[in-house]
């Protein structure tokens, strides 16, 4: 590799270390800084941070927009409570196991079919396949629980039995654990679309034609990214569940899968950390839009709508904006 | 030897035959022009041998190997490959990445998920070798949607290049180009070909040595307004062979 560039990628090293090393630092912090509720959030928008950080790997690199990812986060949860319920497991080893199987098995089924089409029809098959796990989940009752869910009790970390006090567990126990997994997802995501899978992805996503004409199969690519974003969508759903405490359909209908849409579109799709950046303003916003007004949802449609107006690339596009404008020489 | 021949190939479009019982044949190592006015059936043919189209009836043949099913992803594993009339880039990708993933595909290296792509210095050397070769090394960090027409176009046949094949299309490698960009491309291509192709109205017309083309009065009656000689053979016409 020419000079230049290897100096570019060494460039690119150092600035991303100058802003994730406050951030690790934070991170690590926050549960010794911040009170229970606002750790509580910020677990909330790691684990969200996940589930979208998998569904970019469709939309940003490979360019398929999932409207049905809350059926793999769902799976994910559900499989917990299940774990729970049926076979009185109580590992979060185990739970992340059997969530990665299950969410890796119905991406599979679904992948197959959804796979074969894009732009519209990709969207529409997913939202729809999506639903026919939301209605299982809502209408086998004996099973699921129904509207009322399946409770999904405090796990073993590691081996090791929770702390009593449950709060004081998820605020510091489970809050480093999640932190844990969110990292290692991180370091696995930022692996998978720096190989050359990821580039063929985003070979695939910018040129489908000219993909297939350099001899990439496009549809088993295609069903690979597929398969991976459930995977890491069930992850996602599989620490939700011990937090939130209650499995329910809510987690498979197709508003949340929306919501997942929406993170990575006000994080900003195109950069990497862009989903998290908006998993993490998202679960914020709705949070503080909840205690300020009963209608809430009313709250933060509107500031979604005018922050989509005013940030069409999200909040990472409106930054690498502004870091472009810094270095500009005047 | 022949390294790819198609018999009776047909391909319609509607009422439209645009290939009509095409017999072609590219020896190997061997530098082929394919030319004829718009619409003479150049660049379905191209289509239809790379896998792009199928075809109506006919067949062809590669290294004595039937591959009229074959998928295009198939034709390629076997060595053909092709440049686009109209750029088909990976516009968001630098131009460095652009060659590379030819180079990776090639190697069959791009189902690895969990080795990290820049660590593998062997293909983006070779990668920027190819770049260079085409005049397009200090353009490797710059995205190819952000490039000119000319060297879009380059980077087009540098795509396919890269990729080693054993029978290399290029289909309309200089249209839309200055005719300063023109060179470097023609230089890659090879000035003069050893066989010239003629097409008409999906049927070949005429098939021969420069000079027997250009003494073909038919060919001459047929493209009234193009100057049959040598060189303008290259500005409206499809080449082939590696």
């Amino acid at each position: 590799m020419s000079a230049d560039l290897t100096m570019q990628k060494h460039r690119s090293l150092l600035l991303t270390l100058v802003w994730a090393a406050p951030v690790a630092v934070a991170l690590l912090a926050a549960p010794h800084v911040v009170g229970p509720f606002h750790t509580l959030t910020l677990m909330y928008g790691l684990v969200f941070g996940i589930a979208v950080l998998g569904f970019n790997l469709l939309l940003g690199y490979t360019g398929l927009l999932s409207f049905g990812h809350s059926a793999y986060f769902g799976a994910g949860a559900y499989t917990v409570a299940f774990m729970v319920k049926y076979f009185k497991v109580a590992s979060m080893e185990l739970f992340l196991a059997g969530s990665v199987l299950i969410s890796v098995i119905i991406s599979l089924l679904f992948g197959v079919v959804c796979v074969r089409y894009t732009k519209i029809f990709f969207g529409i098959l997913t939202l729809a396949l999506s639903q026919v796990l939301w209605s299982l989940a809502f209408k086998f009752f004996w099973v699921t629980g129904g509207t009322d869910g399946l409770r999904v009790p405090t796990p073993s970390l590691l081996g090791t039995a929770p702390l009593a006090d449950k709060m004081e567990f998820l605020a510091f126990q489970y809050y480093y654990y999640v932190l844990a997994v969110f990292t290692v997802c991180v370091i696995v995501m930022w692996v998978i679309v720096h190989s050359p899978f990821g580039k063929a992805l985003q070979a695939i996503r910018d040129n489908e034609t000219r993909a297939e004409f350099i001899g990439i199969r496009i549809r088993r690519y295609r069903l690979i990214a597929f398969v991976v974003s459930g995977a890491f969508a069930g992850v996602a759903g599989a620490l939700w569940a011990p937090l939130n405490g209650l499995a329910t359909p809510d987690v498979l209908v197709w508003t949340f899968s929306g919501e997942i849409v929406f993170m990575a579109v006000l994080g900003g799709f195109n950069s990497f950390i862009g989903p998290i950046v908006g998993a993490m303003a998202f679960t914020y916003l709705k949070t503080y839009a909840v205690g300020f007004t009963v209608y809430w949802q009313l709250l933060l449609g509107t500031v979604l709508v005018v922050l989509v107006l005013a940030l069409p690339k999200g909040i990472m596009g409106m930054v690498e904006l502004l870091v472009a404008k810094v270095r500009r020489p005047r | 030897m022949s390294l790819l021949t198609t018999r009776a190939l047909a391909k319609s479009f509607g009422e439209n035959r645009a290939v009509n019982s095409v017999d072609f044949v590219v020896k190997q190592g061997e530098v082929l022009s394919l030319i004829g006015s718009n619409g003479a059936g150049k660049t379905t043919l191209v289509n239809l041998i790379s896998g792009l189209y199928r075809p109506d009836s006919g067949s062809i043949v590669f290294e004595e190997r039937d591959v009229s099913r074959q998928s295009s992803y198939e034709r390629i594993k076997s060595g053909i490959a092709r440049s686009f009339q109209l750029v088909n880039l990976f516009d968001q990708l630098s131009c460095l990445d652009n060659v590379a993933l030819s180079i990776f595909s090639r190697e069959g290296k791009t189902l690895k998920l969990a080795t990290l792509a820049s660590r593998d210095r062997a293909v983006w050397e070779e990668a920027q070798g190819v770049l260079r070769q085409f005049g397009l090394d200090g353009k490797a960090a710059i995205t190819a949607g952000a490039i000119s027409h000319g060297e879009r176009k380059l980077l087009d046949v540098a795509v396919a290049y890269a990729l080693r094949p054993k029978l290399l299309f290029l289909d309309e490698p200089t249209s839309g180009v200055s005719t300063r960009e023109k060179a470097p491309i023609m230089d890659i291509v090879f000035r003069y070909s050893e066989r010239i192709v003629v097409m008409h109205q999906g049927s070949i017309l005429a098939d021969g040595t420069p000079d027997e083309i250009r003494r073909n009065d038919e060919v001459t009656t047929t493209l009234i307004g193009t100057h049959v000689t040598g060189e303008p053979a290259f500005e409206n016409g499809n080449h082939a062979g590696r």
